[in-house]
């Protein structure tokens, strides 16, 4: 994928993060913050499908945005091509294990598993 | 390798002051690690960082190491850190510098060849990869017209770009260039803007294409440190911007 490419998708994925999260935490204010945090609460949140599924848009627009950040730190600090390699697949790798991850703890929950 | 030396007052004048000019010596071929000589150094109001070296080679160290030419900001040979600065020693008066104590060193970013000279291959290399000519299908011997005419709004877009002198400066103030050794470099990003943003020109796509790179322009991240050290008023920090908005489709 073109450079370019990817940093329309970064700058993207940054502002509708910034939106999203914005929205998650207006809802979160809704009622009080210890009372949010109650695990009968959050279950009740999982298993609202709307939130849940903007929950999960939230979880892949910030690991999108996280690990394309880190691969452009990484390849920063130092260059070489078995080097840029690794830390490209290494990201998309980890961008992709967190996203299942936390897909696998939404839907469990959404499902009544949890 | 400290070392004071004072030079011979014999042409110094009574308007004339002293500093000590503190010069960083290195020979890559047979030193560890750098260090500084002194010299104290007599000058006038007029008297540049460059003529205060080439006062201490001609009266106490003629193994000075430096780079010069044309000793008036235009070949852009003697670019060095002078007081923790990049800045062109021909264009930069002691006076001006308002310290008794000024230190020069090779700019940073680039291999030293010895003391205050640098290696510009990877300027040049990078410099010549972005294709700064102006790329068109016609020619002027063919094309019936005389000149490829601009109005001077279509010259506006790109000619304080055209004042680059491939100094090195602004590459040697890059804090991107200092970790990233395969960055393209404020340099050649800002010639890229030049030539993609003349009238005259059909190669943009060829030439975006080349920093479309993951060394390339997304790299840069608008520390604006090339801009203020420009000794010719470019402003490479806006062209690399501006070059942005060209790959985003905010230009065309």
């Amino acid at each position: 994928m073109r450079e370019s490419t990817i940093m329309k998708i970064h700058y993207g994925t940054a502002l509708a993060a910034v939106a999203l999260v914005a929205v998650h935490i207006l809802m979160r204010l809704t009622q009080g913050f210890a009372e949010s945090l109650e695990y009968e609460n959050v279950l009740a949140n999982y298993k609202f499908i709307p939130y849940a599924a903007m929950l999960e848009l939230i979880l892949i627009l910030l690991s999108v945005h996280g690990f394309n950040g880190l691969r452009v730190i990484l390849l920063e600090l130092k260059q070489g091509r078995i080097y840029e390699k690794a830390v490209s697949y290494g990201c998309l790798a980890a961008m992709i294990g967190l996203i299942a991850y936390g897909s696998r703890t939404i839907i469990m929950t959404n499902m009544g598993m949890v | 390798m400290a070392q004071v030396s004072s030079i011979s007052n014999e042409q110094t004048s009574p308007t004339s002051k002293l500093i000590t000019l503190r010069i960083s010596r290195f020979n890559p071929e047979h030193d560890e690690s750098s260090g500084f000589m002194e010299f104290s150094v007599s000058y006038e109001k007029w008297t540049t960082v460059l003529e205060a070296i080439l006062d201490v080679k001609k009266h106490h160290d003629h193994s000075v190491g430096v780079r010069y030419s044309c000793r008036q900001a235009t070949c852009g040979s003697c670019g060095m850190i002078i007081n923790g600065k990049p800045r062109l020693a021909c264009f930069t008066k002691i006076s001006e510098l308002n310290s008794d104590v000024v230190t020069v060193e090779p700019m940073n970013n680039f291999p030293i060849i010895r003391d205050l000279a640098v290696k510009f291959e990877k300027l040049f290399d990078t410099h010549q990869k972005i294709k700064p000519y102006l790329i068109r299908d016609d020619t002027e011997i063919e094309s019936n017209e005389k000149e490829f005419l601009q109005s001077p709004e279509e010259v506006e877009q790109y000619i304080q770009f055209a004042n680059c002198i491939k100094c090195g400066l602004c590459n040697s103030a890059c804090p991107t260039m200092a970790t990233d050794s395969s960055f393209v470099g404020p340099q050649a990003l800002a010639q890229a803007y030049r030539y993609v943003a003349d009238s005259r020109d059909k190669g943009k796509d060829s030439r975006l294409k080349i920093i479309d790179d993951s060394h390339g322009i997304w790299r840069c991240h608008f520390a604006g440190s090339c801009s203020q050290v420009c000794p010719k008023g470019v402003d490479p920090a806006m062209g690399i911007q501006l070059l942005r908005g060209y790959m985003l489709g905010f230009r065309s």
